[in-house]
């Protein structure tokens, strides 16, 4: 830990302006709370999981951590140097650009079908790092296709001519082709099959291990987190409820909504199999959420009168982990 | 068009493949599906997409179909509805449901069946369900078509039927539009539809994709139990193998319109016999602790559109392949109790 983090974020807010706020008639402003005081950093070559299920935030945290989008409230440091106040556009025109590339989630939706595979992973060297030869801007081109295993005389082709898990490898190779430290990537293999799923898993660990690039890879699957990721980031309603190492996290999770999300997981390993945690009932309102109460409460099977009254914070466990829960406690049941 | 080619193919000896079912003591099995062969007719050439697919499904069972997308898991259950695209042509095969021969049914008979006696979940609710009409309406838009009942009787049974898979405050919740409801909820009305008339035969297309772990777990328990209580026969589509381990009796292995193998669960798991079900399961990643340890399948499905398609189809991908999987008339086999593979070197 002695380089410092390639993005750290403290106490990030990223709010939804609904409706304004009326002064004449005392009408409240309705924001949502997509994310909600997260702080988290990324450390070079370290890959880092973002878990939750659909309406979390973890898309919205990854676009802030991407500088897609700004953010409400909270410091946002890349390679060291405090960002706080650049803006997303800002951002864009720097040359920190390239250093944070994102994945995006359907290989066939984010790839323009009119562009060659050439063309597509040469735009976005163009735009950020223009090289100065054709020769330069080939052999550039040629070296992330590579590194990414595809064939080179698919450079030549269009999408519609790919199959699923080679669109998925021309999505990564745009990513690469400018030298980024920190990969984004946002479910990246949701919309494949499990076997091209295993290759694509296999190629981002080795783009990891042998290039040294960090990755974000937010998923709501965390068998694919747990064998890709070295510390996971469980997030329910905008908030971290858990985080630590993958292995104490996965097969002892200390929080009641990460023990659901486990135990909600088929699995083929006999042995492996958890008792069913339900989680009955709706899910809260990400607008303007009470400030006095968990946000679990009302699904929560361990939830008692104190939840209700008090928002718990995220402490640290002995263990190192950190956790959102006031009954959480390192001791686990097996 | 159907009903022609069947008096086709029935003048023929429909070859008899070992039944599985048959081999547990069932005598009538719910659903029957015989070589059933399935193209599509395209622009880019005609489609192989189903060759000789048979299973067998009894009263009560839960069976999932497994595969890859491609592998005709879908078309199979379409072509058991009788909701094929206009481009696809039933080749042959013989598909029976309670000994009745579906593709015989005017298609009126099979309007009337259909919903009634078997139904079908898709995999999208959002885009299932009809986006101006209230979910009310459309759960009493099936009982309306099966039963005589006056508006009032068809208000309580959609009620019942909302009850069933457990929508809190239905009298509230019928009124709401699609939009309004949340992905689970729109597959529990999806469901609830399905189930409303009572049937013996349910297909699930994918019901859970696209939802959210915690909500697929009680979205399958809640299919499991009532094809338990109510004695339903169920197809479970499904391209997760886990899932499809958790909740299913047999699984039955596609893999470019052929169906490889056929087990019960136990001892498909623990004892798969055709390489590409082996290949797909050291690529899941619940199996294993380490992205090294995952096992891709190389290559990927062949052209469907190709005239000259090997009898294996699995073969260009195969490790295991040997000279005899070019021979012709690759069938399933039986290898063990209750168990076919369709393999001329299985493991």
């Amino acid at each position: 830990m002695t380089q410092s983090p390639i993005i750290a974020v403290e106490h990030l807010k990223k709010y939804f302006l609904l409706k304004h706020g009326n002064r004449l008639t005392g009408g409240e402003p309705v924001r949502l709370h997509a994310v909600d005081d997260v702080s988290l950093s990324i450390h070079p070559g370290e890959a880092l999981g973002l878990v939750g299920e659909s309406g979390c935030g973890k898309s919205t945290l990854s676009r802030v951590l991407c500088r897609l989008v700004d953010a409400t409230s909270g410091r946002l440091l890349v390679n060291g140097r405090d960002t706080t106040d650049m803006s997303a556009s800002a951002f864009a025109k720097s040359a920190m650009r390239s250093d944070i590339q994102m994945v995006f989630q359907d290989p066939t939706e984010s790839l323009n079908p009119r562009f060659s595979i050439f063309d597509l992973i040469a735009d976005p060297l163009k735009q950020l790092k223009p090289p100065k030869t054709r020769a330069e801007l080939t052999a550039k081109v040629e070296a992330a296709a590579r590194s990414v295993n595809l064939p080179l005389e698919l450079l030549s082709r269009f999408p519609h001519q790919l199959s699923g898990g080679q669109k998925a490898r021309v999505g990564i190779a745009r990513a690469m082709v400018v030298d980024p430290r920190l990969l984004v990537l946002d479910e990246p293999t949701s919309a494949l099959d499990v076997s091209v799923q295993a290759t694509v898993l296999q190629l981002l660990d080795k783009i990891r291990r042998e290039q040294g690039v960090a990755l974000l890879f937010v998923s709501h699957d965390l068998n694919v987190v747990r064998l890709l990721c070295s510390r996971i980031v469980v997030m329910y309603l905008g908030q971290v409820v858990e985080s630590g190492e993958t292995d104490p996290l996965f097969h002892h999770p200390s929080h009641p909504y990460t023990q659901a999300l486990l135990s909600a997981i088929p699995t083929l390993r006999e042995g492996a199999k958890r008792d069913r945690i339900k989680l009955d009932g709706d899910p809260q309102s990400p607008i303007n959420p009470s400030g006095t109460r968990c946000r679990l409460y009302g699904r929560c099977p361990a939830q008692q009168d104190r939840c209700n009254a008090q928002e718990p914070e995220l402490r640290s466990l002995p263990d190192g982990r950190q956790v959102r829960c006031h009954f959480a406690s390192p001791i686990t049941e097996t | 068009m159907t009903a022609q080619m069947m008096t086709m193919t029935d003048t023929e000896t429909v070859p008899t493949i070992p039944s599985a079912s048959a081999d547990a003591g069932i005598a009538t099995p719910l659903l029957s599906v015989r070589d059933l062969t399935v193209d599509f007719r395209t622009r880019g050439g005609t489609v192989h997409v189903l060759e000789n697919v048979s299973f067998d499904l009894a009263p009560g069972e839960i069976i999932g179909i497994v595969g890859e997308s491609g592998s005709g898991k879908s078309v199979t259950a379409f072509a058991i509805m009788g909701i094929l695209d206009k481009a696809a042509r039933i080749l042959s095969g013989d598909i029976r449901f309670e000994g009745r021969d579906v593709q015989a049914m005017s298609s009126r008979e099979r309007d009337l069946w259909r919903g009634k006696d078997a139904s079908i979940i898709f995999q999208n609710p959002r885009t299932a369900l009809n986006p101006i009409r209230s979910v009310g309406h459309q759960i009493g838009d099936v009982i309306a078509r099966h039963t005589p009942d006056t508006p009032q009787q068809v208000k309580a049974k959609v009620l019942e039927a909302m009850r069933q898979v457990r929508i809190p405050d239905p009298e509230k919740r019928m009124a709401a539009y699609p939009f309004e409801l949340s992905g689970g909820l729109c597959q529990r009305i999806g469901i609830a539809a399905a189930l409303a008339c009572h049937p013996r035969l349910l297909i699930a297309d994918e019901p859970t994709t696209g939802l959210d772990v915690t909500t697929q777990a009680v979205i399958m328990d809640l299919i499991r139990d009532v094809a338990r209580a109510g004695n339903l026969g169920t197809v479970l589509i499904t391209h997760d193998l886990a899932l499809a381990s958790e909740y299913c009796d047999r699984i039955v292995v596609m893999h470019a319109g052929h169906v490889v193998e056929t087990a019960p669960v136990a001892e498909l798991f623990s004892r798969p016999r055709h390489p590409y079900t082996t290949g797909l399961l050291g690529s899941v990643p619940s199996m294993v602790d380490s992205v090294h340890d995952l096992r891709a399948i190389p290559g990927s499905l062949p052209d469907l559109r190709r005239e000259d398609l090997p009898p294996c189809r699995f073969a260009d991908r195969c490790p295991r392949r040997t000279e005899a999987c070019a021979a012709p008339g690759l069938r399933p086999e039986p290898a063990g109790p209750n168990h076919l593979v369709a393999c001329r070197n299985p493991l």
